[in-house]
């Protein structure tokens, strides 16, 4: 099973990089010996026998909730923006996109 | 001059009726706040000068005639994750140090409506993210009763105000005990409702589908009375229940006579001796009420803890993804919107977010989502299926609320697994979306309080108010 490995610190790099943490290699040694601590924890539910039972993501099962379609009150634009880190033209303004990481 | 009461029951009635000035209450709150506040760190900001203007203008209200709620005058201090309009709103967390919210979360316009005042936003384990409230950015809370000792958490700010006296009532956030075990720390009541009974609109989200806004009190009638206030639909929250708000103070009262109380014959142990006689005194305290106790099994409450720490992190990794330095909060200037997210992500969040947000993104990750995240969410549906079995026998189930008594600072901060474990006996509810309450009953190692826990199923509050209700009857009997 693929839980039958601890985490190894590259493993955690790659995931660092997935969630968008820009970490140094000394937390990626912390992070990994934390989380091979924890993880090995985790394995008891592999004493569990799970077959046949349907994944519970939410306590109250409401779906597609809808409200009338009416005008309401939104946010006030120059006030969201004020709190922006950069903001230009009524947007917020960040760094290129694409183009400098290939 | 009356003498400020100091129930919120007992406030609102007073300043409602004119024998006391909303503002001389507040007054006698704050000078709270200033004599001890230094000492304690409840408070990441005290809101001082908007609560004198917010009294007084209540006072006018009364001068008016005009009517007032039912928390006419009753100051009340908010956990820091809960958004109000113009009032910085930080999760302890230097990603967000220094935002104002653009509004109000739906519980404070409802605080605001039924008269209360705000004195300020309280510290937290940052994002609701800890056990201890020492995972905050802006310093650790101290236990009011034990400066050397945490107040628990992650609400531990929220209790500590209660605890302290800096306000009557306040409010926290519950994902996985963050209400309950502070409450059990400080010696006070905290109520975590039916998931969807609370609006978290405006609650900065941690882990949706088990986060859950409820009160702080000294007594249960106060808790029952903010829990009426705060509860109810909301347009503005998806997982809100369509009912009218909860009716409690009345059910707190009632007794339990003829009620069946579950003991669960399985529960992991662990808990310190003190407790489980606590547990045991309680069971008694309920049957000589008039009580039925009745075993139950709970089979799977070893598992909650793996299936929480696994859907938890896997949800915030999801909700904390929009701290990326566009919109609001910190930014890290660098060449590329990559680089910037990466640089501003790992300058802002502290150890603990950036343990969760990873072990999360592992769950969810490809080759692992099936052992991990998907296999937890299946633990989660035998978890419910359990309880569900319990409550065919009984009306409400006691166990602890935290396996141990307020511990020292620094006794448990590097090490995740045994900080988790604080959460053993809170977190099954949080998977189940069930209604639980702590209530203080008795003193344990150290001469710290501790908190027994009532469970009871979803939309359960009237049963579970009436346990506690008995509960602190009983203890104040003695």
């Amino acid at each position: 099973m693929a839980n039958d490995t601890p985490i190894s610190e590259a493993d955690v790099a790659k995931v660092a990089r997935l969630a968008r943490l820009d970490i140094d290699s000394a937390h990626v040694h912390h992070f990994t010996e934390q989380l091979v601590k924890v993880l090995a924890h985790f394995k008891d539910i592999d004493a569990l026998d799970l077959s046949g039972v349907a994944p519970m993501t939410q306590p109250y099962p409401l779906v597609n909730v809808m409200r009338d379609d009416v005008e309401l009150p939104t946010l006030d634009t120059d006030e969201v923006l004020a709190m922006a880190p950069s903001a230009e033209e009524r947007r917020f303004r960040v760094p290129p996109i694409i183009g400098l990481e290939g | 001059m009356a003498a400020v009461p100091m129930t919120a029951a007992a406030i609102a009635e007073a300043v409602s009726s004119g024998r006391v000035s909303a503002r001389e209450v507040l007054e006698h709150f704050l000078s709270a706040i200033d004599a001890r506040e230094g000492e304690i760190h409840a408070f990441n900001l005290v809101t001082a000068d908007a609560a004198r203007a917010r009294a007084d203008a209540i006072d006018a209200d009364i001068a008016a005639g005009r009517p007032v709620g039912p928390l006419a005058g009753v100051p009340i201090a908010v956990k820091d994750n809960m958004c109000t309009h113009g009032i910085e709103t930080t999760c302890s967390s230097r990603i967000l140090e220094g935002w104002k919210p653009p509004y109000d979360a739906t519980v404070v316009t409802r605080l605001n409506d039924a008269g209360a005042v705000l004195v300020g936003k309280t510290n937290l384990d940052e994002f609701a993210m800890g056990s201890s409230t020492e995972n905050s950015a802006f310093g650790a809370t101290k236990n009011p009763l034990d400066v050397s000792r945490v107040p628990g958490g992650s609400s531990g700010g929220s209790a500590a105000a209660v605890a302290a006296g800096f306000s009557p009532v306040s409010l926290g956030s519950d994902t996985g005990g963050s209400i309950r075990q502070p409450a059990a720390l400080c010696g006070i009541v905290g109520v975590k409702p039916t998931y969807g009974t609370v609006s978290r609109f405006g609650l900065v989200a941690y882990a949706s589908s088990l986060d859950q806004i409820g009160p702080f009190a000294a007594n249960v009638d106060d808790a029952a009375l903010v829990t009426e206030v705060i509860s109810g639909h909301d347009l503005n929250d998806s997982t809100s229940i369509p009912n009218p708000p909860l009716a409690l103070r009345e059910a707190a009262r009632q007794g339990v006579k003829g009620m069946r109380i579950g003991r669960v014959t399985d529960l992991p142990g662990g808990a310190e001796p003190e407790i489980e006689k606590a547990l045991a005194d309680a069971f008694d305290a309920l049957r000589a009420a008039g009580a039925e106790i009745v075993d139950v099994q709970l089979p799977s409450l070893s598992y909650a803890l793996t299936a929480y720490y696994l859907i938890a992190p896997a949800e915030a990794s999801s909700n904390l993804a929009r701290f990326d330095g566009v919109r609001y909060g910190l930014r890290v200037g660098a060449e590329d919107t990559n680089a910037m997210y990466g640089a501003t992500r790992a300058a802002g969040f502290g150890d603990e977010v950036q343990r969760r947000i990873m072990l999360g993104t592992y769950a969810l990750s490809a080759g692992y989502y099936d052992a991990y995240y998907g296999k937890a969410l299946k633990v989660r549906r035998v978890i419910a299926d359990d309880f569900a079995k319990a409550y065919e026998k009984v009306d409400a189930i006691l166990t602890p609320t935290s396996p141990l008594v307020a511990f020292k600072f620094g006794e448990k901060v590097d090490d995740p697994m045994s900080m988790y474990l604080c959460d053993i006996y809170t977190i099954p509810t949080n998977l189940a979306g069930h209604p639980a309450m702590s209530v203080p009953f008795g003193t344990g190692a150290h001469g710290m309080p501790i908190g027994i826990q009532v469970l009871a199923p979803a939309l359960g509050e009237q049963e579970m108010f009436r346990v506690g209700g008995a509960l602190e009857s009983a203890k104040a009997g003695k």
